[in-house]
């Protein structure tokens, strides 16, 4: 661990610096510019906006025409300086929307393919440990026609983690699951993020995963890279809406485990500048979590409420305020910082007779049953 | 069987044999040029590949005879460098066999390496693997199944091939003379029907034979891909 704080402070280069243009046909451009410091790094956006096409060029399965990627500071591809490594001599993993598992060859051979082709030095996992992370002992003698979907995805995680990456790459790993399988591989992913140490870059456009699994996020719009930056910090942007999604849109706090009321089964949930009250949680105490708050689940008032059923009421100041259009939303959203950044969703009615103005004190009242499982990632604090 | 019987069968396998064991490796090398890259030429390659299936095989047998024979450019070549002869050798008949057989091999194989998803070969790169490897652990042995019947296919043409054989090497006892051939010889002869007919059951039971045996590794392939 010293090791890392030491580059950290001698100015280290970033563990993935992105910056390529990719000429799809006429009319489209992709450009991709980004860089990350580990982590779960998160491309988010509609489909078609270029995400997949981005990771391929990282995997060395596409060839960008201009730009550079490196890792470390090493490069994979520099179209100044003619470098493009063939994917296997990047020692960069994926893991596809279709898994891609060999149908020749059972789950252990399957899982074995890249790791076999390493010398035992460079090994990182040993297949009992990924198998007993993923949770795949059981399947290693199976063919992969014998899997479920989940078990699928699962099995082609470990089968790209025990190549050794110094990258992993997700393509909406998650997609072609329904909910309960979606459920079953988002503990494991997460596990992976925070115990393999490998940076990891996950393509989605379903804003609820990258909420609760990335860090960092990119977020693409027709092929150009339109902000970038901490999840926490994108989700508050309010210019950012058109982008992001209104619906499920909503920000994200880092949160931890205070306390239980078991006799009202509630937990409390502590954060930088006070807590907030969900439904009973089966985490201990202490567990970091983050925290999804949509703005619809959320309330303004200049006065304290005083007879309110809501347990969660805060103090804060109007940071900024959605510009909507008249004809587009009856709603606008509002950025509230109670210590921690909060969004509201109000009428653009309610707008005008309150005269609320960046600056002001407002009341924010958060719907306790609103907050469930789905808007809960297991958290972790990045050092530095 | 008579002698002159057991002596033509085992001429046939072994000159079979011999011509698909010698030309599957180039066939299945041909089969992924074709069915993967893209290069110049390609569809020249792709129809001098299928000349044999559409020129009358006297003519392939005649521009056997003009290039390969002793006087030809690379019969002399083959002759002067290796000692080499195939003109009137069994040798000659399994070259005549397998150009006849080509085709077919290539194209079976071809159809089954174009069903191999390029997504696992993708997939494979990714893993670490170089295109070599890449190729002899998930494509080929995802194609296998087609390999196996063209091969298969190939085997049946070079057992059955005359026109081009006879023109190429001729009818020799115990050298040249396969089974189509003896069966030939025995119908220009009076009284050779008797002959004839048995060769012809012959005939029949090999290429049964290997149906059979296609068949039985086609099942184990199957239950080793785990389809």
């Amino acid at each position: 661990m010293s090791d890392v704080q030491s580059s950290a402070l001698t100015d280290a280069p970033p563990v993935l610096d992105v910056d390529i243009r990719v000429q799809r046909g006429d009319a489209f451009t992709l450009h991709a510019k980004f860089t990350t410091d580990g982590g779960l790094t998160a491309l988010f956006g509609r489909s078609g906006a270029g995400k997949t096409s981005i990771i391929d060029c990282l995997a060395g399965l596409i060839k960008p025409d201009h730009g550079h990627i490196r890792i470390n500071g090493e490069s994979l591809f520099d179209s100044s300086h003619g470098i493009h490594k063939a994917p296997e001599k990047r020692r960069v993993g994926y893991v596809f929307q279709d898994a891609r598992l060999f149908p020749h060859l059972r789950v252990r051979a399957n899982l074995i393919y890249g790791m076999r082709l390493l010398a035992e030095s460079q090994r990182r996992h040993t297949l009992d440990e990924v198998a007993d992370m993923l949770g795949i002992e059981k399947l290693l003698d199976r063919h992969p026609a014998a899997l479920s979907g989940g078990e699928t995805q699962r099995v082609a995680i470990g089968r790209a983690l025990l190549a050794s990456p110094n990258l992993l790459l997700m393509d909406e790993p998650l997609a072609s699951l329904d909910n309960d399988r979606k459920a079953e591989i988002m503990p494991f992913i997460e596990r992976l993020r925070d115990q393999s140490g490998v940076p990891i870059v996950f393509v989605s456009h379903a804003l609820e995963e990258v909420v609760r699994l990335a860090d960092d996020m990119v977020v693409l719009a027709d092929g150009q890279t339109i902000a970038v930056g901490d999840v926490e910090d994108i989700m508050s942007r309010l210019d950012l809406r058109p982008h992001t999604g209104r619906f499920e849109a909503g920000a994200v706090i880092h949160v931890w485990v205070a306390g239980h009321d078991p006799l009202h089964m509630l937990t409390e949930l502590g954060f930088g500048a006070g807590s907030i009250w969900v439904p009973k949680l089966e985490f201990d105490r202490g567990t970091p979590l983050r925290l999804r708050i949509r703005a619809r689940d959320v309330s303004l008032a200049l006065q304290r409420p005083t007879q309110s059923a809501t347990l969660n009421t805060f103090e804060g100041n109007i940071v900024d305020i959605e510009h909507v259009a008249p004809d587009v939303s009856p709603h606008v959203d509002v950025l509230v910082n109670i210590g921690a950044p909060v969004i509201a969703r109000i009428t653009r009615r309610a707008l005008e007779q309150l005269g609320l103005k960046s600056g002001m004190k407002v009341f924010v009242s958060v719907k306790t049953s609103a907050i469930d499982r789905h808007s809960l990632g297991l958290g972790r604090r990045r050092a530095g | 069987m008579s002698p002159l019987e057991i002596e033509a069968l085992l001429l046939s396998v072994q000159v079979a044999l011999t011509a698909i064991g010698v030309s599957l490796p180039l066939a299945i090398f041909v089969a992924w040029l074709l069915a993967r890259k893209t290069f110049p030429g390609k569809s020249v390659l792709d129809g001098i590949v299928h000349l044999p299936l559409i020129l009358p095989p006297v003519v392939v047998g005649y521009v056997l005879l003009v290039t390969l024979g002793r006087n030809g450019t690379i019969g002399r070549w083959l002759f002067e460098t290796f000692d080499i002869t195939l003109a009137f050798t069994w040798k000659g008949a399994a070259v005549a066999a397998a150009v006849m057989a080509f085709p077919l091999m290539v194209r079976a194989i071809r159809l089954s390496l174009e069903a191999v998803d390029v997504g696992l070969e993708d997939a494979a790169r990714t893993l670490g693997a170089s295109p070599v490897r890449v190729f002899a652990t998930v494509t080929l042995p995802l194609a296998s199944p087609g390999v196996l019947s063209g091969a298969v296919l190939g085997f049946a043409r070079a057992l059955g091939e005359f026109g081009a054989t006879i023109t190429f090497v001729s009818n020799i006892p115990g050298e040249t003379r396969t089974l189509p051939i003896a069966l030939y010889t025995l119908t220009q002869i009076p009284g050779g029907e008797d002959g004839a007919f048995r060769l012809v059951l012959i005939s029949i039971g090999v290429a049964f034979a290997a149906l059979l045996v296609s068949e039985i590794m086609a099942r184990r392939l199957k239950v080793r891909l785990g389809t």
